[in-house]
């Protein structure tokens, strides 16, 4: 839901915004309660028993069970309600729906490259339709940075080893800035970018010209080169068949057992993880052979590769 | 009149041997107070710098680069070496065995040894503004503070050094607290300072390892590329943050649980009133420091962390807020049916309990799981800290400055003044961080050079706000450098305070106390004892004439 912005928070345009504008100013008027029952409290108090000029025995009561109970009781079971609160909300904040548009982000010093479905790629603008789930694949290209949009009331850490993720749904048409909010060297408060909300007819009019006009390898295109020329293909079919690796036809996403006997699943960091450090997590049935890639291939190039598994159904 | 003793801790022995080489616990304690007084300037200096580029946007005087290095200066300086050492080192090295009626501490070389340390911890961030200070931010973050070119080296070899110095002081304290009370002094007489600094001092001993060796991981990668944290090496940068806040968090509260127990003792002292719900204070501080170091996780919401990992730090978090609210409720209530003096420890006091409120409901705001994904990591953070750590632990402080500064030295300051400028420095502090709530709550990200026009206003407040609490700094160095020379006597007990420190002279003497102190009541039985105190007496008097 949309909000035009308040005293305190700024205008929202995602689907979170008004959930999380709402817990905040619970949480500010309950917090002005309490700070007025202190601040009142101990004012009225220190003047109502001022010293009035001679010292004098004073009051020993140190206990009031009652009071005591009430003021640990009260705030206790008010955190408790914010905490599981907040955290439900959170939880929305972690869980990208399924018919998201995935868009690639990389950060580096200091900008925002954007790379879309298709191989369209974008600096410093990410453009999205409006009303539509758009999830972001993060990685960085040198420190860590952290992409914040104010407006969307979203924010994650992009990091250097693996990828992160993050994803909104725009609630109105609009250009909303973005902030680089993981101090990142000299240049950290110039890493700006804008998101643009467009209605989805002009976003897929926009996508379709700038491909056309793209005469690069798609993403995939380029993991499937990769596929061939990195020697990817004499341990890994792609058409089911096991060769000293496992297939990967219909791999991503797959919940596999390892030989340790646990399991894990199949997504980004798990191939990231198998192909920088191989002997990590080995799959039960398989021997421990595979090299590592580590300075073979680059991030683009890993990208490229998750890319074209995704492809393999 | 008044008379101060010929013979006391200051002037016997005299010359600057007796003391460079001393194992005097009040004169470590005071070449504590003067180093962090020192550190303090120098860090506000730079905070003050950094306030003058943010005046406007854009640059005003000075570069990215160097604005990154003074914001780093800032923090390091004010965290490593001015406030974790402040109310323990300083105030709680001359205080502690006085309050406990002891002749000094258990083991005093090692006091002197952490002092010692602690100047050569501080020597490296001296030559580090030499050789090209550090521009990470005081957290150090991997991998930008292994690929930045600057002296992250120096800087964490200071740092490290500095761990020892705080350890060695922990290890003191609680040997000191349990081993040498006076007759008659068991656990629950303590006075609160006591507790504090004890609950203080377990967290010195065990957490200040981990930093040390998370600094020598990280020099070891600059240095040899052992790649435990360089991601290019196969190394995980986040790792290092959760090694650094298993320290840094339960740091904050090496800096705020000593400054409660500050607070406990000026509120009752100066009320003249037992203190309200005394077990329930001195649990809560031992409960806060073992929650402590379970919460790190709350820094790093928003670092790719397991939404399981979130959502437990998330909770603790919230848990560590009740015993603070819990102290906060028992103080108010010491008020009721007191008989309360608004001296200025007893003003710096209600300002406490005015700011670190704030500090603490905004602390429950971040702990909010999904509110802190908009606010991680913006000026809202940033105000909320300095609620607490410059609300809290140096109004605590210098309310504790004020409150011993006449049994430290003697003499009192021009209490005029001191309650004019304590007004100064909460009307500039609110002024100066504030306002930062709401533009960080808007999404002004923090640790930027430049921001957007739309800031402008709130910037300018600020750095207003900041040259005010600037000027009220100034101020209080003048009067209470010219009360050591020229302040009135304060006698032994000026403010009739009834635990042991004000049972010996004032200075007190080399040896503390003349005889062995024998305790027979409580430290806060305002309700069967009025104290005796010649400074009060006199004070009486001047009221009843006029």
């Amino acid at each position: 839901m949309d909000s035009t912005g308040t005293l305190w928070l700024p205008p929202g345009h995602s689907t979170f915004a008004s959930d999380v504008d709402f817990l905040f100013y619970v949480i500010a008027y309950l917090s002005l309660a309490f700070f007025v029952i202190v601040t009142v409290g101990s004012l009225y108090l220190a003047f109502r028993y001022r010293n009035k000029g001679k010292r004098e025995l004073t009051s020993g009561i140190a206990h009031n069970v009652p009071l005591e109970v009430t003021w640990t009781l009260i705030p206790t079971i008010l955190v408790f309600v914010i905490f599981v609160w907040g955290f439900k909300d959170y939880l929305k904040m972690h869980v990208s729906p399924k018919n998201a548009i995935e868009v690639k982000v990389s950060g580096q010093k200091w900008f925002w490259s954007f790379e879309y479905p298709g191989g369209v790629t974008e600096v410093n603008t990410l453009t999205v339709p409006v009303g539509k789930p758009v999830s972001l694949l993060m990685s960085s290209q040198d420190v860590i940075h952290s992409f914040f949009v104010p407006a969307f009331r979203t924010k994650m850490d992009v990091l250097p080893n693996r990828y992160t993720r993050l994803w909104f749904e725009a609630t109105a048409e609009g250009e909303y800035d973005i902030y680089c909010t993981e101090y990142c060297g000299k240049g950290h408060s110039e890493m700006l970018g804008k998101v643009l909300v467009l209605k989805e007819q002009d976003y897929n009019n926009w996508l379709s010209e700038a491909a056309a006009a793209s005469s690069s390898l798609s993403l995939e295109e380029y993991g499937e080169q990769l596929y061939r020329t990195k020697a990817c293909i004499t341990c890994h079919s792609v058409d089911g068949t096991a060769n000293q690796g496992p297939t990967w036809k219909g791999i991503f996403g797959k919940t596999e057992k390892l030989a340790d006997g646990s399991n894990v699943t199949i997504d980004e960091n798990y191939i990231r993880e198998s192909i920088l450090n191989p002997m990590a997590k080995i799959t039960a049935g398989y021997q421990p052979i595979m090299p590592t890639f580590q300075g073979i291939l680059n991030d683009r190039d890993i990208d490229a590769l998750i890319a074209y598994i995704k492809t393999l159904e | 009149m008044i008379a101060i003793p010929e013979k006391n801790f200051l002037n016997e022995p005299r010359g600057l041997k007796s003391w460079l080489v001393t194992y005097d616990h009040k004169r470590i304690g005071l070449m504590y107070f003067f180093g962090i007084m020192f550190f303090f300037m120098l860090g506000g200096i730079f905070a003050m710098l950094l306030r003058l580029e943010l005046f406007n946007p854009g640059k005003d005087f000075i570069e990215a680069d160097t604005y990154n290095q003074f914001f780093t200066l800032h923090g390091a300086i004010m965290i490593f070496l001015f406030i974790i050492p402040s109310i323990p080192a300083a105030l709680g090295n001359i205080i502690l065995p006085l309050q406990l009626g002891a002749k000094d501490v258990a083991f005093p070389k090692l006091n002197l040894a952490s002092w010692y340390l602690y100047v050569i911890g501080a020597m490296f961030f001296i030559a580090s503004l030499v050789a090209g200070a550090a521009d990470t931010g005081w957290t150090f973050y991997t991998p930008y503070s292994i690929q930045t070119s600057t002296a992250v080296i120096m800087t964490g070899t200071g740092v490290f050094i500095l761990g020892f110095s705080s350890i060695f002081t922990g290890l003191n304290f609680i040997v000191t607290i349990h081993k040498l009370r006076a007759p008659g002094l068991t656990w629950f007489k303590l006075p609160l300072f006591v507790w504090g600094l004890y609950a203080t001092a377990i967290i010195q001993v065990l957490a200040t390892p981990v930093i040390g060796i998370t600094l020598v991981l990280l020099i070891l990668e600059r240095v040899a590329g052992i790649g435990i944290f360089d991601p290019a090496l196969g190394g995980d940068p986040v790792l290092f943050q959760h090694f650094f806040w298993f320290y840094s968090h339960p740091a904050v509260y090496i800096m705020i649980l000593p400054g409660m127990g500050i607070i406990s003792e000026l509120i009752s002292v100066h009320a003249t009133r037992k203190i309200f719900g005394y077990k329930p204070i001195a649990y809560s501080s031992l409960g806060i420091a073992l929650i402590s170091f379970l919460v790190w996780g709350h820094h790093m919401f928003t670092s790719g962390q397991s939404v399981f990992a979130a959502m437990v730090f998330s909770f603790l978090t919230f848990f560590v807020g009740i015993p603070s609210g819990i102290k906060v409720f028992n103080w108010v209530a010491t008020l009721y049916k007191g008989s309360i003096r608004f001296t200025t420890p007893m003003l710096y006091a209600l300002s406490f309990l005015i700011l670190f409120s704030i500090g603490g409901f905004t602390g429950i705001v971040l702990g909010t799981l999904s509110i802190d994904v908009h606010l991680h990591d913006t000026y809202f953070v940033v105000a909320h800290f300095h609620y607490v750590m410059m609300g809290g632990t140096v109004i605590a402080l210098l309310g504790g400055i004020h409150h011993w500064w006449p049994k430290i030295w003697g003499r009192m300051y021009n209490e005029t003044i001191a309650k004019i400028t304590c007004g100064i420095i909460f009307v500039g502090f609110n002024i100066t961080f504030f306002n930062q709530f709401i533009i960080g709550a808007k999404g002004m990200p923090r640790r930027y050079y430049d921001y957007s026009e739309a800031f402008h206003f709130n910037h300018a407040f600020s750095s207003i706000g900041a040259w005010l609490l600037g000027l009220g700094f100034v101020i209080m160095a003048i009067y209470l450098v010219h009360s050591i020379f020229k302040g009135k006597p304060a006698g032994d007990n000026p403010w009739g305070g009834l635990s042991l420190e004000w049972e010996t002279t004032s200075p007190p003497d080399p040896h503390n106390f003349h005889s062995i102190p024998v305790v027979e009541h409580g430290p806060y039985d305002y309700d069967k004892i009025i104290p005796k105190s010649a400074y009060q007496d006199e004070l009486e008097k001047a009221k009843a004439t006029a």
